[in-house]
C-alpha cells in the first residue's frame, strides 16, 4: 500500500508534505494539482514531514493538495532507441511532446515501444549469467547494442531460454532466466536503474590506458585526456567554453556521446540538433546524431530537474559502457547544477557553506566524477566513460567553491582565459595553467610512445618549456622595453608566439583546421619545434617580429589546407625558402 | 482579475515587513494574487496556515488589521491587437489616458517553449552600427544585453537599434526608468512614426521598486502573443535589468533568504534565465528577440548581476567611451554575439568573419603599443601604424554614430588594412587577400 500525504507548505518549488506512512530519502511522489500530477522527489524527512523538490512549476498548488508516494527513486529507462533521442532532465522524450510550449505534468515515454529490433542471441541455454552479462544484441544504428541481464539482478542465474534471432519489440521477452532459488524471471530489452546510483556490474576499474583523440591540438598534444578519464573546463562567459565542448562532441573518438545541457541556453541545444544530424563523425563516417543522446534541461526549465539531468546522462553512459563501448559524457555546465543545489539548500534553511553553497557540494561533485572511468567487464572486454564538465565560475574567478571542488575531482584542467579570448586567441585554453595529470601516468606515456612516437611526452614538455619561457621574456620586454633587452629575448618570445599561433590556436569554424589528426599534430609539432631549435640572426627586433609574422602566416595557411594536398606542399616549400633566408 | 462572488476577507496580519505581509488564510494557491489594503500582492510562501504575500507597491502605511482579499489567479494580461501603440504600467493598466485593452486574459510568466520545437535563429538584424553588425552581428531570436556604465547613452542606442531593425513589433519593458528617459522613448517612437508597432510597459523611478518585478513578465506575455499567435517578429527592449535584480534582492532579503554573491538571491541565475530564455525563433516564423540593458558599476562585469547575465545571454554589447577619439564605441574585446557565426558569411559577404577577426586583432596590437607608450618605451614602426589604425578604426567603425550597410563596413575595414598594413600582418586567408586587398 503506497504512502500518501498532503501539502502543508510551499516556497517556490520546495513543498512540505505531511506523510501518512513511511517514505524514503529520494523517493518520488506525485502531487495532485487539480488533476495534473506534478513529479517531486523527497530530499529531507523530519518526523512525519517530508520536504520534496518539485520538478515543475508549483503555481496554483494549495495546502491540502493530495500527494501519492511511488515507492521508488528517479529511474532511467534503458534499452535500444536511446541514441539520437532528445530528452529533458527526467528523460521525457521532448520529440513526442505536443505543442510548442512545455506543459506541466506531461510525461512522455523515453523509448518507442512499437519499434522492431533485429535481435541476435549471444547467451545460450544453460549459461550461467549475472547482472550486465550479455544475452543478445540488436543493431542500434551501426552500434551493437547488447541486451543485458538487468543491472538490478543480484546473484547468478541460469539461462533457461533465449528467443531465436528475429525481430522483436523492446517489451517482448527475449530470455527467461532461472535464479538460484529456482525461480523463473522474464527479461525484455528494457530495464530501469535509479539515476543517482552508480552502476557497478563490472569486474574491475583499472587506471586508464590510452588517450581519447579530440582533434583539438591544445588538448591532444599538450594536455591529452584519457579514455575513461575526467576533465573540466572552467572559464568566464565569452571565452569559448561551449564552442570547445561542441568541438569535442563533434570530433571526440567515442562510440557514444551523451550531452547534458544542464541549465544552459536553449539555442545552444538547438544548434546541436540542427547541425548534428547533418555532420559526419570523422572516425566512422556516420552521422553524428546516430551516436548522440541529448539530455536538455535548459536554464528556463524547472531547476530541480537540472540535478536529475546530469545523473540521467551518466546512467545512460554507464549502460553503454557495460556493452563494451567507449562513451563520452559532456555536461554543460556543472555550475548550474551546483546552483540548483544551492537554491534548494537555501529554501530548506540549511546552514550554508562558502558562497551559500551547501556544505556537501565537494562530496557530491567528486562522487559524480568518480562514476566515470574505464572498466573491465565480466567477460573481459573493456568499456569507458570519459567525462568532461564545464564550470562557469562566478565573475570568472577560479577561487570559488564549484571550481575548487571540481579541481579536486577531475584529472584534466583546461583553463579558459579572458585575456586570450579578448585577443581572439581561440581556443582560449591557457597553455601554462592547464594540465593533464594523465601525462604523468606511465601507462599513458607508454601508449603515446607506441601510438605517436618514442619520447613524445618529453617532446611535448619541451614545447611547453618554450611557451613558458616566451611568456617570461614577454614580461621582461614589457618591463624593460624593446631596446632594453638582448635580441635573444625577442627571439624566445617570438618562438613561443609561433607555437601559440601555429599550433595552439585553432579555427573551430574552419572545416579543415577544426579537426587535426594525431599524425598531423605530430607532423606540425615537429616542424614547429625544428624552427624553434634554429638559431636566427636578426639585426633588430623589428626584423625579428616581421620575420616570425611571415613564418606564422605560412604555417597558418598550412593549417587551413588539406593535409598533404598541393596547397599544403606549396606552403611547406614557401616555409623552407623562408627558413633558408635566415638562421640555422 | 475578476472578483469572485462570495469572497472571504481577512483582517488580521501576523507580520509586516517592508515588502511582505503574512497572515493566516486557507485554500490559498501558490503564486496567486491578492489585494492587501487596496494594493496588489502575490503569494510567495505558505507554511501551514501562514501565508506570506509580496506587496508590489510596498507596505508603507499598511495596518495590522488591513483587509486582505485573495483573487484566485496569478498575474494576467489581456492580449489583443489593441495593445499596439499603448503605454501601460507594471499591472498592465494604461498610463496614456486611453481605454483599458479588451482581449483574452492570459497568465504572465507562463511555461517555456519545448527546446526541441525551437528553430535555429538564422535571420540577421542589421542596425547600421558597425560595432554591432560587423563585429557582433545580431540574429533574430537572440537575447543580448548592453553592458554600460550609467553615464553611457544606452537608452538612445537601444532606441536607434529598435527603430532601424526590421521587426513587426517593438515591446518596451522599462524598469526604474527615469521620467526623462520614459519621455525620451515616447518621443523617439512618436517622431519615428512607429508608434503603432510599439507596446510599452513602464515602471519609472517614481513607482515602487518591487512593481518592477512584473514588467518583464508583462512585456514578454505581450511578445508571446504577437510572436506565437500572430507569427510576428518581435523585438523586446528591457531596460534596466540591474534595477530589476535589485528589486529581487529586496524581496529575498525581506523573506530572510541567505544571500549569495553581492547580496543577490541564490536563485538570481534562474530568475534572470526565465526572462531571457523567452527569446526564441518559433517554427512558424514568429520570433522574440530580446535586447536588454544591464548597467554596471565602473565597468565591473564580475558583479553578480552582469556575471549571471553574461552566462545566460547570447553575448553582450559593451559600451564605453574611447579616450583617444572621444567617441562612444562598442568595445570589440568585451563585446560578443554568440550567434554571429549563424549569419556571418552566410547572410553576409564571405570575407566577413576573417575581416572582423583581423580588425579586432590589430586593434589589440594597438592596445599593446599604447601600453608600451605609457610605460615610456620607444615604439616600433609597426606600433605606430597600429596606433594610427586604431584611431581610424574607432572613428570609422567602432563608434555608435556609424550608420552604414555591412558591405560598406567590410570595404571600410579593407581600406584601413590596406592603408596601414601588409597583407601578411593581417593573418587573413590568402584567397580572400587576393580578392579583396585594395590595390
Amino acid at each position: 500500500m503506497a504512502t500518501t500525504g498532503k501539502v502543508t507548505g510551499i516556497v517556490s518549488n520546495l513543498v512540505t508534505v505531511q506523510t501518512f506512512g513511511p517514505v524514503a530519502e529520494n523517493e518520488l511522489c506525485y502531487i495532485d494539482l487539480a488533476g495534473t500530477e506534478l513529479l517531486a522527489e523527497v530530499i529531507k524527512v523530519t518526523g512525519d514531514k517530508a520536504s520534496v523538490q518539485v520538478f515543475e512549476s508549483t503555481r496554483g498548488l494549495k495546502n491540502g493538495d493530495e500527494v501519492r508516494f511511488l515507492g521508488k527513486m528517479l529511474e532511467v529507462t534503458l534499452g535500444p532507441g536511446l541514441l539520437s533521442s532528445v530528452y529533458d532532465g527526467l528523460q521525457n522524450n521532448l520529440r513526442t511532446m505536443d505543442g510548442v510550449f512545455l506543459k506541466r505534468g506531461e510525461y512522455t515515454d523515453p523509448l518507442d515501444h512499437e519499434a522492431q529490433w533485429e535481435f541476435t542471441p549471444i547467451a545460450a541455454e544453460g549459461d550461467s549469467v549475472s547482472a550486465a552479462d550479455w544475452l543478445g544484441e540488436v543493431k542500434e544504428g551501426w552500434l551493437p547494442h547488447k541486451i543485458m541481464v538487468p543491472f538490478s539482478f543480484k546473484g547468478t542465474y541460469t539461462v533457461k531460454s533465449v528467443v531465436p534471432a528475429g525481430s522483436y519489440r523492446i517489451d517482448d521477452t527475449i530470455a527467461v532466466l532461472t535464479s538460484e532459488e529456482g525461480e523463473d524471471v522474464n527479461v525484455t530489452m528494457v530495464q530501469r536503474w535509479p539515476a543517482k546510483v552508480a552502476v557497478k556490474c563490472y569486474r574491475e576499474k583499472p587506471r586508464p590506458q590510452k588517450i581519447m583523440e579530440t582533434g583539438v591540438r591544445c588538448i591532444d598534444t599538450f594536455n591529452p585526456i584519457a579514455e575513461g578519464g575526467t576533465g573540466f573546463i572552467p572559464g568566464p562567459f565569452g571565452c569559448g567554453k561551449t564552442v570547445l565542448q561542441h568541438a569535442i562532441a563533434k570530433q571526440g573518438e567515442a562510440d557514444v556521446i551523451v550531452m547534458a545541457a544542464c541549465g544552459e541556453r536553449a539555442n545552444e541545444v538547438v544548434e546541436i540538433f540542427t547541425e548534428f544530424p547533418e555532420l559526419i563523425d570523422p572516425h566512422t563516417g556516420r552521422f553524428l546524431m546516430e551516436r548522440t543522446t541529448i539530455i536538455c534541461n535548459t536554464s528556463n526549465m524547472p531547476v530541480a530537474a537540472r540535478e536529475a539531468s546530469v545523473y540521467t546522462a551518466m546512467t545512460i553512459c554507464e549502460y553503454y559502457r557495460a556493452m563494451g563501448l567507449r562513451c563520452l559524457l559532456l555536461a554543460d555546465s556543472t555550475s548550474r547544477w551546483a546552483q540548483a543545489l544551492r537554491e534548494m539548500s537555501n529554501r530548506m534553511e540549511e546552514l550554508p557553506g562558502a558562497d551559500a553553497f551547501p556544505v556537501d557540494l565537494s562530496a557530491i561533485i567528486s562522487n559524480f566524477y568518480a562514476r566515470a572511468g574505464m572498466v573491465v567487464l565480466n567477460n573481459g572486454q573493456t568499456g569507458a566513460v570519459t567525462f568532461i564538465g564545464t564550470v562557469s565560475p562566478a565573475g570568472g574567478n577560479l577561487k570559488e567553491p564549484v571550481t575548487e571542488s571540481t579541481k579536486k575531482a577531475a584529472r584534466c584542467f583546461y583553463a579558459l582565459e579572458q585575456n586570450r579570448a579578448d585577443q581572439k586567441r581561440y581556443p582560449a585554453v591557457n597553455p601554462i595553467d592547464s594540465y593533464s595529470k594523465y601525462l604523468e601516468y606511465p601507462e599513458i606515456k607508454a601508449f603515446l610512445d607506441e601510438k605517436i612516437e618514442k619520447g613524445w611526452s618529453e617532446k611535448v614538455n619541451s614545447a611547453k618549456v618554450l611557451v613558458r619561457r616566451g611568456k617570461e621574456m614577454s614580461e621582461q620586454i614589457n618591463i624593460l622595453g624593446d631596446d632594453g633587452v638582448p635580441m635573444s629575448y625577442h627571439e624566445a618570445f617570438w618562438k613561443s608566439e609561433l607555437i601559440d599561433f601555429a599550433f595552439l590556436q585553432q579555427d573551430a569554424f574552419d572545416a579543415i583546421d577544426s579537426v587535426t589528426s594525431l599524425e598531423r599534430q605530430r607532423y606540425m609539432l615537429d616542424l614547429i619545434l625544428d624552427i624553434c631549435a634554429r638559431e636566427f640572426d636578426f639585426e633588430d627586433f623589428e626584423q625579428c617580429r616581421a620575420y616570425f609574422k611571415e613564418v606564422i602566416n605560412i604555417l597558418k595557411q598550412m593549417n587551413y589546407s588539406e593535409w598533404g594536398s598541393e596547397n599544403f606542399k606549396k606552403y611547406e616549400q614557401e616555409l623552407a625558402q623562408k627558413l633558408a633566408e635566415n638562421g640555422k | 482579475m475578476a472578483n469572485k462572488a462570495y469572497q472571504r476577507i481577512y483582517t488580521k496580519l501576523e507580520a509586516i515587513t517592508k515588502a511582505t505581509v503574512s497572515l493566516k488564510a486557507e485554500g490559498v494557491s501558490n503564486d496567486e494574487l491578492a489585494v492587501v489594503h487596496g494594493r496588489l500582492a502575490q503569494v510567495v510562501k505558505t507554511k501551514g496556515a501562514l501565508v506570506t504575500l509580496q506587496v508590489f507597491s510596498g507596505t508603507e502605511g499598511i495596518p495590522s488589521d488591513a483587509e486582505v482579499m485573495f483573487l484566485g489567479a496569478p498575474p494576467t494580461l489581456k492580449v489583443s491587437e489593441q495593445l499596439s501603440g499603448r503605454f501601460f504600467d507594471a499591472y498592465g493598466h494604461p498610463i496614456d489616458g486611453g481605454p483599458e485593452v479588451e482581449g483574452e486574459e492570459r497568465e504572465v510568466g507562463g511555461p517555456s517553449v519545448n527546446p526541441y520545437k525551437r528553430r535555429q535563429p538564422s535571420e540577421l538584424i542589421p542596425t547600421g552600427i558597425a560595432g554591432i553588425d560587423l563585429n557582433n552581428t545580431l540574429v533574430s531570436g537572440q537575447k543580448i544585453p548592453f553592458f554600460a556604465d550609467p553615464d553611457q547613452p544606452y537608452n538612445q542606442v537601444m532606441a536607434d537599434v529598435a527603430l532601424r531593425a526590421d521587426v513587426d513589433k517593438i515591446i518596451l519593458g522599462g524598469m526604474g526608468l527615469s521620467n526623462d528617459d520614459y519621455l525620451f522613448f515616447r518621443q523617439a517612437f512618436e517622431s519615428a512614426g512607429a508608434l503603432d508597432k510599439i507596446v510599452s510597459f513602464v515602471n519609472t523611478t517614481e513607482n515602487p521598486p518591487v512593481e518592477r518585478l512584473l514588467i518583464p513578465d508583462m512585456a514578454l506575455a505581450a511578445a508571446e502573443y504577437f510572436a506565437v499567435d500572430k507569427n510576428e517578429k518581435v523585438l523586446v527592449l528591457l531596460t534596466d535589468m540591474t534595477l530589476y535584480a535589485d528589486a529581487l534582492s529586496i524581496v529575498s532579503n525581506r523573506m530572510d533568504q541567505i544571500p549569495s554573491k553581492d547580496s543577490m538571491p541564490g536563485s538570481l541565475y534562474s530568475d534572470l534565465a526565465k526572462i531571457y530564455e523567452k527569446a526564441v525563433q518559433l517554427p512558424d516564423g514568429g520570433s522574440i528577440t530580446i535586447i536588454a540593458v544591464t548597467t554596471l558599476n565602473e565597468g565591473d562585469i564580475t558583479h553578480a548581476i552582469p556575471d549571471n547575465t553574461g552566462y545566460i545571454t547570447e553575448g553582450q554589447l559593451f559600451l564605453r567611451a574611447d579616450a583617444d577619439t572621444g567617441c562612444v564605441i562598442v568595445d570589440p574585446f568585451r563585446s560578443l554575439s554568440r550567434l554571429k557565426q549563424l549569419v556571418q558569411g552566410k547572410k553576409t559577404r564571405k570575407d566577413h568573419s576573417q575581416v572582423m577577426n583581423a580588425g579586432v586583432r590589430l586593434y589589440a596590437d594597438a592596445q599593446n603599443a599604447k601600453t608600451k607608450l605609457e610605460n615610456g618605451f620607444d615604439l616600433s614602426d609597426y606600433d605606430h601604424r597600429c596606433l594610427d589604425y586604431a584611431k581610424d578604426y574607432a572613428r570609422r567603425l567602432l563608434s555608435i554614430d556609424v550608420n552604414i550597410s555591412i558591405e560598406e563596413m567590410l570595404n571600410t575595414a579593407w581600406s584601413l588594412f590596406g592603408k596601414y598594413f601588409k597583407p601578411a600582418e593581417t593573418g587573413i586567408k590568402q584567397a580572400l587577400i587576393d580578392e579583396y586587398w585594395p590595390r
